[in-house]
């Protein structure tokens, strides 16, 4: 076991080329600790599936290091690595019963029967789903097949476990009961779980840190929290939730705050995030939730923008609103529908601002 | 069927009341016949100039010789008779008279006769072996070998072949029995003229495999007339059976080290026969076609462009050169007295009853 | 709902009032229908073109009617005889022998059943042969007696009148409506046109075999020579058949008191009888070929009498009908089941040898990146694009003593001279060759059940802790398994019915059942032995196909995802 200082998992400038012309991972450097549930998230094509790969030991490397358990492993093979692994479609294997496909990974380990069956048992369990043994996987459903394809991946009880957008094949409410239940399993059992999805709404609800990928590079390594609230770059904030962006030029910078002078002239209260000094342009960052169109909730001096309401929508629990804001047409305002708030009607000329802590200028 | 033959039954008699006149007469015909130069000597010697005499007449030819019985059997079933006109060995067309495929002729009307006036039935002689059957070449078949492969002492013997010690080496025989068999005898010392009375006997047959036996491991077993050829020329084999023609191609037009061996060559007769039932019209095409076709002149000019001896005898003094090669033809032929000084005589009549019978032995044997 | 109540048992109605039921079953009757024409162009083109043919093969072996419709009476004649006895049989059979060969000489169909005859009895296609061209001399001495005896006997105008009876005599049309069928069965026309000449009733009565043969010849001569029978004397049978009435002391006193056309002539033939040769049809069927002096070729006659036979899958399985039932055919001709046993244990190996080399092909196609799988697809495909005759005649090429690989071997110092490998005309060419040419039927449809497998099913097993091998053996292999199964039944059952490349590079021991089947076919014209061959050959493949079924289950044949 690796002791609680050293990472279990660590990527040490790792690159990878099919083509020998275009890096797919560029310069990797990502450390996992143990029991941690980390989410690699981000677009397809941004090298978080190869990375994964080349942790189960599919893909190799073509330069740098990934450690399991401060040990190199780019030489093993991956049937000795011990890492389990859950497959975008799950991977069941169909000549096989439910039972034989979790007896499976034991037999090759050679262990005897009687210990195979009842670790095929308890791993059911655990599952719940114990009666389902003698079926074949085509006589699953959607949700079964996934809950085997996860006890077949810790039926050999691995220290690792990775998942391959796994959840990707379900409906929506299957889903979600899916990641809860996924996480409630990784952190009973205490295993380090590497999961890959391209869907945020998953990767912040099941994850103890999580990897946005794009163009081959992570772009923030971060608690869900943070990176919702604190994106670091355009990318992130862009990726992760729904965001309004505004472009500008920063006026000046006074320590947490600064001005930006927005492309239509006027001027914005923001956080520097990632602007150094006055001139840099910027493109900064609001969340729809932390608009405020009440003038009272907003300090006296704060600066205020124009807004022309474009279009409201009713979706039962809020209010939303397409405004056209300094040249944006597509910016979007959410209200919680409580008994006072304001429906907006479109035409509506009004004023809107935000705490300059909630507005954060990021990289142009 | 009826109806057919009722359409033949009145071609007879229009024919019987006068000369039929063109107009009654067809003008696509179709001759079958065995494909490569032998068809390509009928087309030059026999059909180009007819249809020089008879523009408009369209020729049609079918490479399917090999099956003709079987298929013309197919068509008589089907009721569909395509074919007008059918060149096939003298065994076969033996069958199709039994069958009733082919139609009975008259030689002494249906064929012309010879320059000095001899009747077309005198002129062909012991040739017209069936009541359907018109003598078109006498061909045979016989041995070849390799010149470079045989030493200083060429065989001269036909039983050369059964001799391993002095001719080592494969030797490709025919896969049937017919052929092979009386050779076999032949060379066991039974008299030529007792062959067939030994081979009609359980223990003469017995005797021509026992004979076979000697060599059966060094025989390759050809069911194409090109295969010994093609196997002379990759020196596959130091000799082997097949028929005159083929061999002087091999011998004279590739040049080849191969030479013909002229002994106990097995004499066999290739001819037309008219398929029966064909409608009056097609009726009267093909025989106005097998007339000229079969005169003395042109069975003389087919020998030009192929080393087949005419059927007629009126015809052998006729026969020139060589049309391509421009060598002197009547050396080569089957008939030429110098190449028939001892020659065997197929019997049809014997093979008609025990092909079936000897065929079964034979294969079990060769099975064995 | 609505106002009215439905009546609570009974039919449920449908809209317009018929019961729902029966709605149903017309509505779903109309879609069978439908469907029904939409596959009906396939399924006239099935039958027409498989299954009428296979229909045809199964009855050609097992037909046998051509005995019975030549020979009728002979059949009948020699029911009674006894062979075992190794006597001839009796006169009465000689005689039918006569009057049968001679309306089958005339309506040439006697060579026919001599072929057919000569496949169980060697000599008896020339017997019927020559018996046919020389028959015609038993009846000219009987010929000449009648004209010596009085000229009228030539005439065709005589022989009609004395034959039609009195003006005033009723004919016999059944008489006539039986030589119809006689000659129908004989010839396979249908014979009906109608030929102005009616037997009389009563002198059909007196002379029963003379009026059965001049009606035949009547029939014959109007119907297929389109000539009346009045305008020449009959054919020689009549003749003779008037012989033999004559002798008959019934026919003599019947004839003393008939009173129709000829009645005087007829009573002066019979009162001259013993002045005719001698009615003695043995003797005379002896003298035209002494071959019917032989009790086999009699024999072989009443052995296959029957319309059907088995005789044809007796002998396509070594067998022979004899007078003491089924034996096993003499040892020097027993070929069939040693070739059958061949022929499958062959195909078996040429299966296994394209699932040996077309599985790793397969696998690399399935595997590789679309654009290069297709390039290499046009490889194996290629084949196909050559004739079946080149590419087999190009194993010649390759394999033979003075071939390619033979060559290079003795140019590498890997052979001697003097020991050149035999690599064809034996099994090892029919292999080598039939591998090639069926390589493809087996890595297609390989390739396209490889082709559903995701690679992930090789990552998982692996990521479970298996080997390389273990991953494809215990996940991959199992799941190409219905590709193996289908190529190798296509394979198979292609193998098993192939003959030019046997008959090419099989030699002497490479050649399968098909070469035989081909043989009787198109060069020997067996077509009954060639048809019972075939017909085992199918039945062996269903057989195995079934076997198939009930080992590895036929749903797990795949010929693509």
């Amino acid at each position: 076991m690796a002791d609680g200082n050293q990472p279990f998992v660590q990527f040490k400038n790792v690159q990878k080329t099919y083509d020998g012309e275009i890096l797919v991972v560029k310069n990797l450097n990502l450390d996992i600790a143990n029991g941690e549930f980390l989410t690699m998230l981000g677009p397809s094509g941004s090298g978080k599936t190869t990375c994964l790969m080349m942790l189960a030991g599919f893909e190799t490397a073509t330069h740098g290091e990934i450690l399991l358990d401060s040990k190199p492993i780019n030489r093993i093979p991956p049937h000795k690595r011990g890492i389990g692994m859950v497959f975008q479609n799950y991977a069941l294997f169909p000549h096989m019963t439910v039972a034989e496909n979790l007896s499976f990974p034991l037999e090759v380990r050679k262990m005897n029967k009687a210990d195979r069956e009842a670790k095929v048992a308890r791993a059911l369990d655990m599952v719940k789903m114990s009666e389902f043994g003698g079926r074949r996987p085509a006589q699953l459903s959607g949700g079964q097949q996934q809950r085997i394809a996860l006890a077949r991946a810790l039926v050999f009880e691995p220290e690792l476990v990775l998942m391959d957008e796994p959840l990707g094949a379900l409906d929506k409410q299957l889903r979600e009961h899916m990641q809860f239940e996924i996480t409630n399993l990784a952190h009973d059992l205490g295993i380090t779980t590497v999961y890959v999805t391209h869907d945020q709404t998953e990767a912040l609800t099941m994850s103890d840190q999580i990897a946005v990928f794009n163009d081959g590079k992570i772009q923030q390594l971060a608690k869900p929290a943070d990176l919702y609230e604190r994106p670091e770059n355009a990318f992130v904030a862009q990726f992760i939730g729904e965001n309004n962006t505004l472009e500008g030029v920063v006026k000046s910078i006074d320590g947490e705050t600064c001005v930006v002078t927005l492309d239509d002239g006027s001027e914005i209260d923001a956080k520097p995030v990632n602007v150094s000094k006055p001139g840099d342009r910027t493109l900064v960052s609001i969340r729809p939730e932390r608009v405020e169109f009440n003038k009272d909730r907003l300090h006296a001096d704060a600066h205020t923008l124009k807004a022309k309401v474009k279009e409201f929508f009713y979706m039962g629990d809020i209010f939303r609103f397409r405004l056209s804001v300094a040249g944006n047409d597509e910016f979007i305002v959410k209200a919680r529908n409580a008994p006072d708030a304001v429906r907006l009607k479109p035409g509506e000329e009004i004023e809107i601002g935000w705490l300059p802590a909630d507005c954060r200028a990021l990289d142009a | 069927m009826k109806f057919a033959k009722l359409m033949v039954a009145t071609a007879a008699f229009g024919m019987a009341a006068g000369a039929a006149h063109a107009a009654d007469m067809a003008t696509d015909m179709t001759l079958v016949s065995w494909g490569g130069a032998y068809q390509s000597s009928q087309q030059r010697a026999y059909v180009e100039p007819y249809i020089a005499n008879n523009s408009g007449v369209k020729v049609v030819w079918d490479e399917s010789s090999a099956e003709a019985v079987a298929k013309l059997r197919a068509m008589n079933e089907a009721g569909n008779v395509t074919w007008d006109l059918v060149d096939v060995v003298a065994s076969d067309a033996i069958r199709l008279c039994d069958e009733g495929l082919a139609m009975e002729i008259d030689p002494d009307s249906d064929l012309a006769a010879a320059p000095d006036g001899k009747p077309a039935s005198e002129d062909f002689g012991d040739l017209l072996v069936s009541d359907c059957f018109i003598p078109q070449i006498v061909y045979s078949t016989t041995f070849g070998y390799r010149t470079d492969m045989v030493g200083d002492t060429p065989p001269t013997d036909v039983c050369a072949v059964f001799d391993l010690k002095k001719y080592p080496g494969k030797r490709a025989l025919e896969k049937r029995p017919i052929n092979n068999m009386e050779w076999a005898l032949l060379c066991d010392g039974v008299a030529k003229d007792k062959v067939y009375d030994v081979l009609a006997t359980p223990a003469g047959q017995e005797q021509a495999l026992k004979k076979l036996d000697t060599i059966k491991d060094q025989v390759i077993w050809w069911s194409a007339g090109a295969d010994t050829p093609q196997l002379l020329a990759d020196g596959e084999i130091v000799m082997g059976s097949t028929y005159n023609g083929r061999l002087f191609s091999v011998i004279e037009e590739q040049k080849q080290p191969v030479a013909m061996l002229w002994d106990a060559q097995v004499f066999d007769l290739d001819g037309w026969i008219i398929p029966a039932g064909l409608p009056a019209d097609r009726l009267a095409r093909v025989k106005d076609f097998v007339k000229f076709a079969t005169d003395t002149q042109r069975l003389a000019d087919q020998a030009k462009y192929i080393s087949y001896g005419p059927a007629r005898a009126s015809s052998a003094p006729l026969v020139g050169k060589h049309a391509d090669l421009g060598i002197e033809m009547a050396p080569h032929m089957p008939t030429d007295p110098n190449n028939a000084k001892n020659t065997f005589l197929y019997n049809y009549e014997f093979w008609a009853d025990y092909r079936d019978d000897i065929d079964a032995k034979f294969q079990a044997w060769l099975a064995k | 709902m609505s106002g009215h109540a439905e009546p609570e048992t009974g039919p449920i109605l449908a809209s317009d009032g018929t019961p729902l039921k029966k709605r149903l079953a017309r509505s779903l009757r109309m879609q069978k229908l439908r469907a029904l024409a939409l596959i009906a162009p396939l399924l006239i083109f099935v039958l027409v073109t498989f299954i009428a043919p296979i229909a045809d093969m199964l009855f050609r072996s097992v037909e046998n009617e051509i005995v019975s419709n030549t020979l009728p009476d002979t059949v009948a004649a020699v029911s009674d005889w006894d062979p075992k006895a190794q006597e001839l049989p009796s006169e009465p059979v000689y005689q039918a022998l006569y009057f049968d060969l001679f309306l089958a000489a005339e309506a040439k169909e006697h060579t026919k059943l001599g072929t057919r005859l000569n496949y169980e009895q060697v000599g008896i296609s020339s017997l019927f042969r020559t018996s046919g061209r020389k028959l015609d001399d038993i009846g000219k001495v009987y010929e000449k007696w009648l004209i010596g005896l009085n000229p009228a006997w030539k005439s065709g105008e005589f022989w009609n009148e004395l034959m039609r009876g009195a003006a005033s005599a009723a004919p016999d049309t059944d008489l006539l409506a039986e030589q119809r069928a006689r000659l129908t069965a004989l010839t396979d026309d249908p014979m009906q046109q109608d030929i102005g000449f009616v037997p009389g009733s009563e002198i059909a009565r007196i002379l029963p075999l003379t009026a059965r043969e001049y009606t035949a010849n009547a029939l014959f001569i109007a119907i297929d020579k389109n000539r009346d029978i009045s305008k020449r004397g009959p054919w020689e049978a009549v003749y003779t058949a008037l012989a033999v009435d004559l002798g008959d002391p019934e026919v003599q006193r019947a004839i003393s008191g008939y009173q129709g056309p000829g009645s005087d002539e007829l009573r002066a033939a019979a009162a001259a009888i013993d002045t005719a040769p001698p009615r003695d049809f043995t003797a005379a069927m002896i003298k035209v070929d002494k071959d019917w002096a032989k009790p086999e070729n009699i024999q072989a006659i009443k052995i296959y009498s029957g319309k059907y036979t088995a005789g044809y899958y007796l002998n396509a399985i070594d067998m022979q009908k004899t007078l003491d039932g089924v034996s096993e055919r003499p040892e020097n001709q027993q070929i069939y089941m040693m070739l059958f046993g061949r022929t499958l244990f062959m195909s078996l190996l040429i299966t296994f040898s394209c699932i040996l080399l077309g599985y790793p092909v397969a696998w690399i196609l399935a595997n590789l990146p679309l654009r290069t799988s297709n390039l290499l697809m046009i490889l194996v495909l290629l084949p196909f694009w050559t004739s079946l005759l080149v590419r087999t005649s190009a194993w010649k090429v390759m394999l033979q003593q003075q071939g390619v690989i033979n060559d290079t071997l003795v140019w590498l110092g890997l052979l001697d001279d003097a020991s050149r490998l035999i690599m064809i005309n034996n099994q090892f060419g029919t292999i080598v060759a039939m591998t090639h040419i069926l390589l493809p039927f087996m890595i297609l449809p390989l390739y396209s059940v490889m082709q559903t497998i995701p690679p992930s099913y090789l990552r998982a097993a692996k990521s479970l802790g298996a080997t390389n091998w273990t991953a494809f053996w215990r996940v991959y292999f199992p799941q190409s398994i219905p590709g193996i199964g289908a190529g190798s039944i296509l394979v198979f059952i292609l193998a098993i019915g192939y003959y030019i490349t046997p008959e090419i590079v099989g030699g002497t021991t490479g050649t399968f059942i098909s070469n035989r089947i081909a043989f009787h076919i198109s060069s020997s014209l067996n077509w009954g032995l060639g048809a019972a061959l075939g017909t085992i050959l199918l039945a062996a493949v269903l057989a195995l196909y079934w076997t198939y079924d009930k080992i590895v289950g036929i749903d797990n044949v795949k010929l693509g995802g």
